[in-house]
């Protein structure tokens, strides 16, 4: 025998379930019940950079809109800090760099706004293209997923990205790029995740 | 304060696989592609902090934050309380715990729910609290009803509490679900096996405490949340010939 190591155990993950609007979404769910809802504004108001609008669907197996996901977008400012006291600098007032939109019940599409991220350090050296950590989940998704928003109109960063670049299989990093379109004058991205099949996005362990 | 090392790696033998099959919905939304392991940057390494701001003081008392003057929800009133630690069995102090629940009689407060069982016009079902410089956290409410979902033509689910906890690194974003000591259901629900061992699906169901019940008042449930661990400094550059 050896000697037992200390460490304890994760919580083991569950669903989060159809009703997963009532814990952190409420408003959605149909009731009032907080002052205040958590995750509405991810930017602020004094956030510098660009507005930006993230728009997507998530899509089953199937091929069929999921729409009872709850998406977590967790960023860092403009100027590539995120608001965390581990990281140097500051940010703008009110800028939260965290927010959690749901789909809609009947498209299952969901959005949220934003300002563009800046480019933030890799390891060793290496500096990251400016991208969104995003985490999914929903009943049917037994522990959360994580991917990563990328810009199609910072391909030069995007090319030299480390996370990007360590995809072996060129051909699925497309599924990290947001596309970069405008809608009455304002600037919107699509970002469609597919679960599952063929077009599957990249879902990190992370 | 200089950025702390990595968050250790989850144990994926540990979690449910994506895929499990007598959990019918994950089918057809459970990526079949390997997840990519990247090592972990700022990006994975911070997350969200909240504070007493963000949330009220009545917000972890589900009896009491959706009833109307002089009532409150109906069912067998629980104190549900514990500590949210790390794997170094460290406290986690000043994280936010979100918590959702059907009512005694296992409907939700919700427009997707149609199960015949009524709603309670005095309970919500939705509570949240920050952990204190101990990393402990209490919320009182009602026990949930196990109720009926389409898995099966007869699936029941057991008696459960959803949690979603934060910690303070976006790694450790969870969510997971709480069950009671003593729940006949539990060995037959699914969603529970879709765990693959015992050990872990026990480590999911919270002991009855009579030490913490509030006599003649209020009956206690314990359920200590463990978020991952962390290597106390960033280990990044390679050794020369590595
Ligand atoms: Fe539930």
């Amino acid at each position: 025998m050896v000697q037992k190591l200390e460490y304890l155990k994760e919580t083991p993950s569950q669903t989060a379930g159809p009703y997963v609007h009532i814990g952190l979404a409420p408003g959605a769910a149909g009731f009032d019940i907080y002052e205040r809802e958590l995750g509405q504004d991810i930017a602020g108001p004094n956030a510098k950079g660009e507005r930006i609008r993230i728009e997507g669907l998530v899509i089953d197996g199937t091929g069929s809109p999921v729409k009872d996901v709850l998406l977590e977008a967790w960023q860092a400012n403009a100027d590539g800090i995120y608001p965390h006291p581990e990281v140097d600098g500051d940010v703008e007032e009110g800028f939260r760099g965290w927010g959690r939109v749901i789909t809609n019940f009947e498209t299952g599409e969901w959005g949220f706004d934003t300002v563009k991220p800046g480019c933030v350090p890799g390891r060793n050296g290496s500096t990251q293209a400016p991208h969104i950590n995003l985490w999914i989940v929903a009943r049917g998704i037994n522990v959360g997923l994580n991917t990563r928003i990328y810009f199609d109109d910072e391909a030069e960063a995007n090319a030299k990205d480390p996370i990007i670049n360590m995809i072996e299989w060129e051909n699925r990093r497309a599924t990290l790029i947001a596309k970069r379109g405008e809608r009455d004058g304002q600037v919107v991205y699509r970002f469609d995740v597919y679960l599952q099949g063929e077009s599957e996005t990249v879902f990190f362990d992370i | 304060m200089p950025l702390k090392g990595e968050f250790y790696q989850r144990d994926r033998e540990w979690h449910p696989p994506a895929y499990t099959h007598d959990y019918k919905t994950s089918v057809a939304r459970s990526p079949q592609k390997s997840l990519i392991s990247l090592d972990q940057t700022v990006s994975e390494i911070t997350g969200p902090r909240f504070g007493h701001s963000d949330i009220a003081a009545l917000d972890n008392d589900l009896i009491y934050n959706y009833a109307g003057e002089g009532q409150s929800a109906i069912g067998e009133r629980i104190i549900l309380h514990g500590r949210v630690l790390d794997e170094n069995a460290r406290p986690v102090p000043n994280t936010l715990v979100e918590a959702w629940q059907a009512n005694a009689g296992g409907r939700y407060r919700h427009k997707k729910d149609t199960y015949l069982a009524p709603i309670d016009p005095n309970f919500g079902g939705c509570g949240r609290t920050l952990t204190d410089e101990n990393g402990y956290y209490f919320f009182r409410t009602v026990k949930p009803g196990a109720y009926p979902w389409r898995n099966w033509v007869n699936s029941w689910r057991p008696a459960h509490i959803h949690l979603s906890i934060f910690g303070t690194g976006f790694t450790q974003r969870l969510i997971t679900q709480c069950y009671f000591e003593g729940d006949p259901l539990l060995g037959k629900c699914p969603i529970v096996k879709t765990i693959p061992t015992q050990e872990g699906r026990d480590s999911l169901v919270a002991a009855l405490d009579m030490n913490a019940t509030i006599p003649l008042d209020t009956i206690a449930y314990k359920f200590d949340i463990v978020l991952r661990g962390r290597r106390s400094t960033l280990f990044e550059n390679r050794l020369e010939g590595n």
